[in-house]
């Protein structure tokens, strides 16, 4: 990506990122930047490493080679980062294809957790927060209650709200539609869409392909664990120039 | 010859005030030692799933050793052989108190080990992408989980453990199964003392499997 000089700095810069599973080469020098309220979408075939990507990201996974710098905190290979870990953790907010609500907790206290525990705010603060991120999301009437208790396209609103009420820099989607029936996938992509109009940045892998279309600044395919091909949404899905790419796309909006 | 003998309920009844004296004794052992199981499970449960093998192995190697003997010989060496080793008595009580901590303790931290490993990943990952330590996640969102699915497993291992105390008879410990013995050998009324005897124990782990089946019922809220 080229970056005009008085474009502000990158807020997520990855450069020769390289990840193995053993025998596996998962990732094979990622270099990726992302820009303050840039909406980053990730495409490409189960298993090519777009999970592993994002995921890199805020630590969940460690790498081997390469470095990641997240808002000025470096991450280190091998999961040596320390602090700037734990900082970056607090910045960057993840979503994830199963929810991983706390079926423990109502849907309040999931969303008060973190900001109590990690940013030590009062609890009248956090509920105040929550309140408004519930409502935000459709869900304001269903604190009390437990994820158990709420539909699939609930659950993942109130696991936007939770990630939200820590006020991330930066919003990390890992196929947030893909565990969903497919009548629930547009209330949880409404949510999607309003957070982009806020000016949120998000990096997003999914398969929704109209989706990626219509909110992206810019389109990434990886192909086993490389990046292929990275453009706007017009020019990756009308005219893209890897062959990869093409025969990606060609499969999958054949349905 | 003429076989006639009869359970003779009188005699059970009023073997009754001379089994009492035992339960308090069963109970104190039972409770006494199930509590310092349960901590010792909870700390060789953690240390069992500790990445670091220096820490992994101690764990290891306590509950193979205590879950692989029996307690009765365990008690019998806490009684008879540690006072050599340590040049002084330890008195009876203790000794079973100690055993059923020591034995539960075993079964305890594979009942810790189980339950937290039970907890899907996805609970970490997403404390953890909240900024939440290690331990806070541990603390506020994997243990409460895990814990939950520990109660059937612990009420288990804890009306095991007091039909244990039972064995203690042998050391003199003035449990259930002494007194009875002690006022069979007046009354030479077995038949009904073991009944009776029985029946205490049976009164005393069903009123504990109520109070776990009320405990599930009310963690169940939101799983």
């Amino acid at each position: 990506m080229t970056q005009n000089e008085n474009a502000p700095a990158p807020i997520v810069r990855m450069e020769k990122v390289n990840k193995h599973f053993g025998s596996l080469h998962v990732l094979k020098e990622i270099d990726l930047e992302v820009a303050p309220g840039e909406v980053v979408v990730i495409i490409g075939a189960s298993g090519s490493g777009k999970s592993t990507l994002i995921r890199c990201i805020n630590g969940l996974e460690e790498f081997q080679e390469g470095h990641i710098d997240v808002d000025g905190n470096e991450l280190t290979p091998h999961g040596r980062s320390g602090q700037a870990l734990q900082k970056i953790r607090t910045e960057v907010g993840m979503v994830f294809q199963q929810f991983n609500l706390f079926p423990h907790l109502s849907v309040l206290d999931n969303v008060i957790l973190a900001p109590m525990k990690v940013r030590s705010w009062s609890r009248a603060d956090a509920v105040e927060t929550a309140d408004r991120l519930l409502e935000r999301v459709g869900i304001s009437d269903q604190a009390a209650k437990y994820p158990s208790q709420l539909s699939g396209g609930q659950q993942q609103r109130v696991a936007l709200a939770r990630a939200l009420a820590m006020e991330p820099r930066l919003m990390l989607f890992d196929e947030p539609t893909s565990a969903l029936d497919p009548e629930m996938i547009g209330e949880v992509l409404d949510a999607m869409r309003e957070l982009v109009r806020e000016g949120m940045t998000m990096i997003i892998v999914t398969h929704e392909m109209g989706f990626a279309r219509e909110v992206a600044d810019r389109v990434i395919y990886i192909h086993k664990g490389e990046i292929a091909e990275q453009a706007p949404p017009e020019q990756i899905f009308d005219s893209p120039t890897d062959e990869r790419t093409r025969s990606f796309l060609a499969r999958v909006l054949k349905h | 010859m003429e076989v006639t003998f009869q359970f003779d309920w009188a005699a059970a009844f009023r073997s009754i005030p001379h089994l009492l004296p035992g339960i308090p004794w069963t109970l104190l052992i039972s409770f006494g030692g199930l509590a310092i199981g349960f901590i010792i499970g909870i700390v060789f449960g953690l240390m069992r799933i500790s990445p670091s093998r220096l820490i992994r192995w101690p764990a290891i190697v306590y509950i193979e050793v205590f879950r692989g003997t029996p307690i009765l010989v365990q008690v019998l060496f806490i009684f008879y052989g540690l006072p050599q080793l340590l040049g002084s008595p330890i008195n009876a009580l203790t000794a079973g108190i100690a055993a059923i901590a020591v034995n539960s303790g075993a079964y305890i931290s594979e009942v810790v080990r189980g339950g937290v490993q039970s907890i899907e990943r996805g609970q970490r990952e997403a404390s953890l992408s909240l900024g939440l330590s290690r331990t806070q996640a541990f603390r506020y969102v994997i243990w409460p989980q895990a814990f939950r699915r520990m109660i059937p497993p612990l009420g288990n291992q804890g009306i095991i453990s007091i039909k244990d105390t039972s064995l203690f008879s042998v050391i003199g410990v003035g449990e259930l199964v002494r007194q009875g013995q002690i006022y069979i050998a007046t009354t030479f009324t077995a038949l009904e003392v073991y009944f009776m005897v029985a029946l205490m124990y049976l009164a005393i782990t069903w009123s504990l499997s109520l109070l776990l089946r009320q405990l599930e019922k009310r963690g169940l809220v939101g799983q």
